[in-house]
């Protein structure tokens, strides 16, 4: 098992680089998936990634994109859920990048 | 996004949740599934009633648990859960035992609306006989 | 005496009903995993369960249980809880442990 070290901890991660225990995460632990990525988070990002981990903690899955992209426009305005915004917040696609750094699996329905 | 006439989608669950991996194989399958854009129906039948009992809490026996996936189905335009009574009544149980799974009607000001459905099983057997594809789990 | 273990739903296969027809007086059945939805009153396997309990003694797994969702208050009275401790004493307290698969 791959492992990544964030603030003197080493974190498991599978082979695509998802977090194996949800509970490793921290904004810090993100801050590193996202670098890695070649991301800088601004408040942007951070608004999707907290509400990814909200819907999470409330369903126990990753929302597919096209849910996240309607979910996203109810909660946070409906310039934002569409999925030309998400994909300029995370290039690699709002449903697996986004997901990664927030440290949930990779969405069901998502191949 | 699928072209072409939409179908009628029966996912039939008859298996106990965490005993057995069907259950969360046929949620999974749902889930993406749900991105053809069909006229998808789920029903829950004999031992499969149990898949949705409310206060599954699965800490104590270190699985994940997946319960709550099935309220998030309204998001995924899954709003037809059919429940058998005689299943529940022989299982000891009654709608009360089960989440209260509801979808948002997008057609309807986002108003919150009942997913279940309680029908008999002359019901079942009956909505089984409109559908154009049964998968089994 | 024997501790006995069903794991199987008693609605899906009968090695709970079969457990209990051959389970001698004074020894023990714990139901685990899917085989704990044997201990909900009201249920089509409730009688047969309430008339081994005048000779059996009928234990629950309680994690299995809250997994289930299945409530305490659900139970058949005199079905008795118990955790993976209780589980382990009741496996030295009995000369053997038969498991109905």
């Amino acid at each position: 098992m791959a492992t990544i070290s964030v603030g003197g901890k080493d974190i498991e991660v599978d082979e695509e680089g998802y977090l194996v225990t949800l509970d490793d995460w921290s904004e810090e632990v993100a801050n590193h998936l996202a670098q890695t990525e070649g991301l800088a988070l601004d408040e942007s990002h951070w608004e999707i990634i907290n509400f990814l981990r909200e819907y999470y903690q409330e369903y126990q899955i990753a929302p597919a994109v096209r849910v996240l992209t309607k979910a996203a426009g109810k909660k946070l305005g409906a310039e934002k859920g569409n999925s030309k915004y998400l994909y300029e917040l995370f290039p690699y696609g709002p449903g697996k990048q986004a997901c990664k750094i927030a440290g949930l699996p990779k969405p069901t329905g998502c191949i | 996004m699928s072209e072409g006439t939409i179908k009628k989608f029966l996912y039939l669950n008859r298996k106990a949740p965490y005993g057995t991996i069907y259950a969360l194989e046929s949620l999974e399958v749902v889930l993406i599934g749900a991105a053809f854009d069909q006229d998808v129906s789920l029903a829950f039948v004999d031992d499969g009633v149990f898949q949705l009992t409310k206060n599954q809490n699965t800490k104590g026996i270190e699985m994940k648990g997946f319960s709550l996936v099935y309220n998030a189905l309204g998001d995924y335009g899954i709003t037809k859960l059919y429940v058998e009574k005689e299943s529940l009544e022989e299982r000891g149980l009654t709608l009360d035992d089960l989440q209260d799974v509801v979808y948002e009607d997008e057609n309807d000001d986002y108003a919150e609306k009942k997913s279940i459905l309680l029908v008999s099983r002359a019901e079942m057997g009956q909505m089984m006989e409109t559908q154009n594809v049964v998968l089994s789990f | 005496m024997i501790l006995h273990t069903v794991n199987k739903s008693p609605f899906e296969r009968n090695a709970l009903v079969s457990c209990l027809g051959h389970a001698q007086a004074g020894s023990s059945v714990l139901m685990i995993e899917d085989g704990v939805y044997g201990a909900i009153a009201g249920s089509q396997v409730a009688d047969v369960v309430n008339n081994s309990l005048a000779t059996v003694k009928i234990y629950v797994l309680e994690p299995d249980l809250a997994a289930r969702g299945i409530a305490k208050e659900k139970l058949i009275s005199g079905v008795q809880l118990i955790d993976y401790a209780g589980f382990v004493d009741l496996a030295a307290d009995n000369t053997t442990v038969q498991a109905w698969l």
